[in-house]
């Protein structure tokens, strides 16, 4: 077998095996976006009953609380960055942490200092590289996000924006992770968790057959139940933002892998070609070597 | 009769029961509290403890919840807790 041979049998044998590998992995990636979105779904009760009894408590009381009330002064700002542990998924991880570069490089402009918090192996691994400091980094678990892990992201930022800026608090915390809008798309979003921007019923003229909200009453008073609402709920954005990274991870494997398969395939396809034609030449040069032997015996 | 209430207990990450009652009873903070169809509507913290369902054919349902609230409006009752767990 001729050298040239030899060589395109090798590429076709790694581009396959390569192609088995990026199958598995598309098919695992697959399955677990189900999984990923139903859990999506599952929380949404959760999320929905606490958003409507925090706009309840915020339309019937004037109180005022500390995570609704915006700073004079916002010296420092917190950036709360989704990626993944794992790579191989596409752009996913490069779109959110320029999203979180943007951000980041628009708040200084506007005079804060950035600090920032780390979700997933690849941001701190981003951030290592470039030698810059984080706050506080959570990996593990990015796959499956747990409650436990949202409520312990939700306390250190809560911890931290009841703080001073000068004994190292922040004043606003944004967050910044990838959406899950279709399988097909993902998209970077960033989003200002603190202070709270409450979707307050505004005085508005009744509307005719609107209904009418109804007076609650708070056990143990207005205030109290705010005070333990808004951690709540701040927590369960932090977790379905986790969720939503989650499910958009595994959508955007999927898509890569689909298409690092389809890329092995086209490779094996001129490989194949070129395999046939390098087989091809080389047992006409045979025939040809063979043919001008015989013929220069004969003479 | 009055209609039965709509309940809903829901934890962080799911859905852990849903349906018809004739009367809840859970330990808020300030102490236990019963409400029947027609209560006012209600915002009230849960204290750790049980939650006691009973359904409109009368069998009991007993879920433990922890860190929750729990809201009343209009016959719709949410008991929404970080955890919650269904014990009989």
């Amino acid at each position: 077998m001729g050298a040239q041979l030899r060589v395109y049998r090798q590429k076709i044998k790694s581009a396959q095996t390569t192609k088995k590998i990026t199958r598995a992995m598309e098919l695992i990636a697959a399955s677990r976006i189900q999984k990923a979105q139903a859990r999506v779904q599952a929380s949404t009760p959760y999320a929905r009953a606490i958003t409507r009894a925090v706009s309840a408590v915020a339309s019937h009381s004037n109180v005022d609380h500390l995570l609704t009330t915006e700073p004079e002064k916002v010296e420092r700002a917190a950036v709360l960055i989704f990626s993944s542990d794992r790579g191989l998924a596409g752009a996913f991880n490069s779109n959110v942490l320029r999203e979180a570069e943007q951000l980041s490089e628009l708040l200084r402009n506007e005079g804060k200092d950035v600090v920032y918090y780390l979700v997933g192996r690849k941001a701190q691994g981003y951030f290592t590289f470039r030698h810059r400091p984080a706050e506080r980094i959570w990996t593990g678990g990015t796959d499956q996000p747990l409650f436990e892990t949202a409520k312990e992201i939700g306390e250190t930022l809560l911890e931290a924006f009841a703080r001073d800026a000068s004994e190292g608090g922040v004043d606003e915390i944004h967050v910044v992770y990838n959406h899950f809008v279709s399988m097909m798309t993902q998209s970077p979003r960033v989003v200002r968790l603190l202070p709270l921007e409450l979707v307050e019923g505004v005085e508005e003229p009744p509307v005719p057959g609107a209904r009418i909200e109804p007076l609650y009453e708070f056990e143990p008073d207005a205030e109290t139940v705010l005070d333990r609402l808004l951690p709540v709920y701040v927590e369960s954005r932090i977790f379905n933002a986790m969720l939503q990274s989650a499910a958009s991870k595994h959508a955007a494997t999927q898509k890569a892998m689909k298409s690092a398969s389809d890329n092995a395939d086209t490779l094996i396809r001129d490989y194949t070609r070129l395999a046939n034609n390098a087989r091809q030449s080389e047992i006409t040069q045979q025939i040809s070597e063979i043919v001008g032997g015989a013929d220069a015996l004969a003479n | 009769m009055a209609a039965p209430l709509t309940v809903s207990v829901v934890s962080a990450d799911r859905e852990v029961w849903a349906g018809e009652a004739t009367q809840i009873i859970a330990k808020t903070v300030e102490g236990e509290i019963g409400i029947l169809a027609g209560h006012e509507p209600l915002l009230a913290i849960l204290a750790h403890g049980e939650v006691r369902v009973t359904t409109t054919d009368g069998s009991k349902v007993v879920v433990d919840a922890a860190e929750g609230f729990l809201s009343v409006d209009n016959n719709v009752v949410q008991v929404v807790a970080g955890r919650a767990s269904i014990v009989a």
